[in-house]
């Protein structure tokens, strides 16, 4: 999977998740402010990234990552 | 509707508290012969005044018995809870075999005083048998998950009261209060641990800290697919306090064990099922029906194989439930400890339970 592809598919998960359209996200945006999610939500949205690409992210990891391209770096890693 | 007086706090009673009940023999003897009471009973019996004789003494018995001849005082249930219960925090109620415990107190669950005295009463109501119960299910109504863990708004509160108090006696009271909540929780959670019927947590969302340690006393742990268990004491400078080391240790391998103390970090229901922590990975929303389903399962067999089965194949371990405590104790009077649970109150962090 090329990263273009790993963002979009975030973008695509998250628009899965919280209902906000893919075309509305981009790769640089803030998912906190753009999709306006809490701790719960992000922990939902860490559950479905875990589940759909199969890898583990742990979430000191996470710490301070907040737009779709530094999730793809973490990600990447355990791809 | 009934009030219900907890320790902490009135509960409220769907039905009426059990009338007192005193559990004795079905024969007109309903104490020993040879004390004094039993006796008496039996020159009654003699003379002819039987039933009204049996009846006196199976009312009295409770009372005089133990006065009179030093004996064990009968079984007698005067303190037995509701079977069906709503608190603050959780309600109970009895549905087909199983009695159903739901945790419903938002945000999510948080263990404070308010919890825990509402566990207590549980707690007695299945020493008691558990309303003949065969199947404990714990389940939580709230949309953010099965229990977040304890109240830290309530421990950071209660730490900065005494530290108002200051000095040597702010100290001691802080670690006499806190070792009383922890001694109680124990309490509980080894009664749950080893209730000799099936005990199930069904979960969702967050399962963090003193939820994770509920939901390792039950005997199965039926997750759905948003779960996350995890223990984030360490952030807050302190070790798990509820027992949730023994119990994990009981259950997975070390290497599962040191990841998810040592880093804090969060696992998925489907990692928890891989590493054996959950029995059953269900789809969301799908535990408690589930859960339902084994609770059913659970009380087609006789129920003393089930007790004996159960006891054989999870002992409590009681050493290491032990020190786990002092360690916290140890802990829990630390600045750092203090300078944590500051910074969680006060975080506008839109991540406050992530590790």
């Amino acid at each position: 999977m090329s990263r273009d592809d790993l963002i979009q598919k975030l973008i695509e998960l998250a628009s899965k998740r919280f209902g906000k359209p893919a075309s509305e996200m981009k790769a640089g945006d803030d998912f906190f402010q753009t999709l306006g999610i809490d701790s719960y939500q992000a922990m939902e949205l860490m559950t479905d990234l875990e589940d759909a690409l199969d890898v583990e992210i742990p979430d000191y990891e996470l710490q301070g990552v907040t737009t779709f391209d530094k999730l793809a770096d973490v990600i990447e890693t355990r791809l | 509707m009934t009030e219900h007086v907890t320790q902490n706090g009135v509960g409220t009673s769907a039905t009426a508290a059990p009338e007192r009940t005193v559990a004795g023999p079905a024969t007109p003897n309903v104490v020993p012969l040879s004390t004094r009471l039993g006796a008496w009973q039996a020159r009654l019996l003699r003379t002819g005044v039987a039933k009204r004789a049996t009846r006196l003494v199976r009312d009295l018995a409770p009372f005089a018995g133990a006065l009179l001849d030093g004996a064990p005082r009968p079984a007698v249930r005067l303190d037995v809870p509701p079977t069906d219960f709503i608190g603050r925090a959780m309600r109970w109620s009895l549905r087909g075999d199983a009695l159903e415990v739901d945790l419903c107190r938002t945000p999510c669950n948080e263990i404070g005083t308010t919890a825990l005295a509402e566990l207590e009463l549980l707690a007695t109501l299945v020493r008691a048998g558990a309303v003949g119960a065969r199947a404990l299910i714990f389940y939580s109504s709230v949309d953010r998950g099965f229990c977040a863990g304890a109240d830290l708004r309530e421990l950071h509160e209660g730490l900065l009261a005494r530290a108002d108090e200051g000095g040597l006696l702010g100290r001691l009271r802080t670690a006499h209060e806190v070792r009383g909540f922890i001694d109680r929780i124990h309490a509980v959670f080894d009664t749950f641990d080893m209730a000799p019927i099936t005990t199930i947590a069904a979960t969702h969302g967050f399962v963090f800290g003193g939820g994770f340690e509920l939901a390792l006393t039950c005997d199965v742990i039926v997750a759905d697919k948003s779960t996350r268990f995890a223990f984030p004491e360490l952030r807050l400078g302190l070790v798990p306090g509820f027992g949730g080391i023994p119990r994990l240790r009981r259950d997975v391998g070390n290497a599962v064990v040191r990841d998810v103390l040592l880093t804090g970090r969060s696992i998925s229901a489907k990692r928890a099922h891989e590493v054996g922590l959950v029995s059953q990975l269900v789809g969301r929303g799908k535990a408690l029906g589930v859960a339902r389903k084994v609770a059913e399962q659970a009380a087609r067999f006789d129920p003393e194989t089930t007790a004996r089965a159960k006891a054989f194949s999870k002992p409590l371990p009681r050493a290491e439930l032990a020190r786990e405590k002092d360690l916290f104790l140890e802990m829990i009077a630390s600045p750092v400890v203090a300078a944590a649970l500051r910074k969680f109150v006060e975080s506008d962090d839109v991540r406050p339970y992530l590790p």
